[in-house]
């Protein structure tokens, strides 16, 4: 059975239970969770002038991480991220590979002025660490039936997509894992 | 087009930065597009050659030459492809100059991940409509073809049910007749009236193809995969798919490609020529030939088993002087076809002229029917086409004589033109020919003429 390494990156993130957020993923995925308790370091892809962290830099980074024998490793960060061109960033992972990157940064009601929600954040991440370990198993986005592999330029998104694969994309799940 | 797939749209980055072009490039492959970058307008230009771009994303500063010049260079061979300007330095003016010089639209970066989606999100609709837009006039010309199958004889009325009767099915359609018979435009009839209809028909002349070539243009073939091949090029069977392969003159096909074709016929997935990955087949099989295939496999030189495997449902065309009652028919519909597109007010064959017609062999069946009355109104200019306007060998065969004909021929010969024109009505022609129907039966009897089955 494939093992993923749950990473904090940078500190851990608020009103998150980790713990919770790995049993969760193994009850969708055929894969077994290690939590790390300590986050990594990971100030070298901040970005000063945009007071962001580049993803594309901290993914490198995971893969250079020697401490753990788990196939796949999922960071979680509470800071924000980006990638050249684009102004922010979800998450973001290597296609059909080892490492995957999500931040909590967007995902807090409170980003967006509204009263903090903790249910509604433990689905967000829920579904982002789903989405992000999709394409470290070769998922692309779905464009088809309703699916956590669904593309999300909006928070909205994420609310309105399922916490699960469809069955297209949960066939290729099941195939590789 | 009813499903789109992304990996058949290629979109190519082109920036000097390498962070810029990967994250993109990451960002874009995550949605399943297929990706090209270029650091710089030369490569971007070398890519093009290379690939067939659907979509390119421009920075507009770059060392050399920059965005809007290279821009302006692609224009010049490529008006098709979709522009989008990204860039770190945005003013006004350059927005401007690039929309006006045909850019599909234009932002700035940092941009933000629903713009960037939204943006090739409507630049991806417009090739789907670009495509389907092809699609559909490519119908349009197939409903055309279609139209032109012309055609009251009895003969042709069989043709016409076994189209209706094989069409739905998806079995594959062998096509037997003279050249110029319209093997190709049945071929299309069975097409267009089958579930397959929105999807193309490729047709193969095998014939007109080098053995040599026929291996890639069916199969496609890999960049590399031989010299010369310097870009990944669909095959027909490639090209064909959820639609249907027409080959026409499959009688001329070389034994190595009789095998290849049987093998994708059995095992329904193919190889690109220098490709490891299969691809699925998924095309139904049209087949003509004006060749005696039995024969053709007795002498070796058609693969029995691949004649099995094709000859499932036949179709056999009538020549054009074996069904003479469509001569006027046809010729009508020929005179109208060409006058209205040469604009000429042709619109009368003259009696003598339809007897002349009437009268000659046609070897070359429907197509030099066809050819024969294209000139005639090319040269036409009284409005009605007389035997001055028809070339010259058909005045060489007069209605029931032939030079080299014995009154017996004649004879024979008028009597089944009469008996088809007539529908086989015994009464009828036996009037029209002016004698009594025992007389009748026994000439039928003595030439040995058959009423078409």
């Amino acid at each position: 059975m494939t093992e993923i390494r749950l990473i904090p990156l940078g500190a851990h993130p608020r009103d998150i239970a980790l713990d919770t957020l790995c049993a969760r993923l193994e009850r969708v995925i055929p894969v077994r969770l290690q939590l790390q308790h300590i986050p990594i370091d990971i100030d070298f892809a901040l970005d000063p002038s945009r007071k962001q962290y580049h993803s594309t830099e901290i993914l490198a980074a995971l893969l250079e991480q020697n401490s753990t024998t788990a196939q796949k490793l999922l960071g979680i960060t509470p800071y924000d991220l980006f990638v050249p061109v684009l102004t922010f960033v979800f998450g973001q992972a290597q296609l059909n590979n080892r490492a995957g990157v999500f931040s909590t940064f967007r995902l807090h009601n409170e980003f967006y002025g509204l009263p903090p929600a903790r249910d509604i954040l433990a689905d967000r991440c829920f579904k982002e660490a789903l989405h992000e370990l999709g394409h470290t198993f070769g998922l692309r986005h779905c464009t088809g039936l309703p699916c956590v592999m669904n593309s999300s330029t909006y928070v909205e998104d994420i609310d309105l997509k399922p916490a699960d694969f469809c069955l297209h994309c949960h066939e290729h799940l099941h195939s590789v894992c | 087009m009813t499903a789109f797939d992304p990996s058949e749209v290629t979109i190519m980055i082109v920036d000097d930065e390498q962070s810029v072009r990967e994250s993109l490039e990451a960002w874009f492959e995550d949605d399943g597009y297929t990706m090209v970058t270029a650091e710089n307008a030369a490569e971007a230009l070398k890519q093009m050659q290379e690939h067939q771009i659907d979509i390119i994303l421009l920075d507009i500063k770059m060392p050399g030459m920059d965005g809007l010049a290279l821009q302006d260079r692609i224009r010049e061979f490529n008006q098709e492809v979709i522009i989008i300007i990204i860039t770190a330095f945005a003013t006004v003016d350059t927005a401007v100059r690039a929309l006006k010089a045909g850019a599909f639209d234009y932002t700035t970066k940092p941009v933000d991940p629903d713009e960037l989606s939204l943006l090739v999100r409507n630049a991806v609709e417009r090739i789907r409509l670009q495509r389907e837009n092809v699609a559909l006039r490519e119908s349009i010309d197939h409903l055309q073809f279609v139209d032109n199958i012309v055609g009251e004889s009895p003969q042709m009325q069989k043709v016409f049910e076994l189209v209706k009767t094989v069409a739905p099915t998806d079995s594959t359609v062998l096509i037997l007749g003279e050249s110029g018979t319209g093997k190709e435009l049945i071929a299309r009839a069975v097409h267009m009236n089958s579930k397959r209809k929105y999807f193309p028909i490729i047709p193969v002349n095998c014939g007109a193809i080098p053995e040599s070539l026929l291996e890639s243009e069916l199969f496609g073939h890999e960049k590399g995969a031989f010299t010369g091949a310097q870009y990944r090029r669909k095959g027909k069977f490639e090209m064909a798919r959820g639609g249907t392969l027409f080959l026409d003159e499959i009688g001329t096909l070389g034994l190595k490609s009789q095998v290849d074709l049987l093998r994708v016929l059995e095992d329904r997935e193919f190889h690109r020529v220098g490709g490891e990955r299969p691809v699925k087949a998924d095309f139904r099989l049209i087949c003509a030939t004006n060749l005696n295939l039995e024969d053709a496999v007795k002498k070796g030189l058609f693969r029995e088993d691949l004649y099995y495997r094709i000859n499932v449902f036949t179709i056999t065309l009538p020549p054009l002087r074996e069904r003479t009652a469509d001569i006027p028919l046809l010729a009508k519909h020929f005179l109208h076809q060409h006058a209205t597109s040469m604009n000429k007010h042709v619109d009368e064959i003259t009696e003598e002229a339809m007897n002349m017609l009437l009268s000659y062999e046609w070897p070359g069946n429907v197509r030099e029917l066809e050819n024969a009355i294209e000139r005639a109104v090319v040269i036409n200019r009284s409005g009605k086409i007389s035997p001055d306007d028809l070339p010259l060998q058909m005045s060489g065969t007069p209605v029931t004589s032939g030079k080299n004909l014995s009154l017996a021929d004649v004879e024979r010969r008028h009597i089944q033109s009469m008996l088809e024109e007539n529908n086989w009505n015994i009464s009828r022609t036996a009037d029209l020919l002016n004698i009594d129907r025992v007389t009748l039966y026994n000439k039928i009897e003595k030439y040995g003429l058959k009423r078409p089955e």
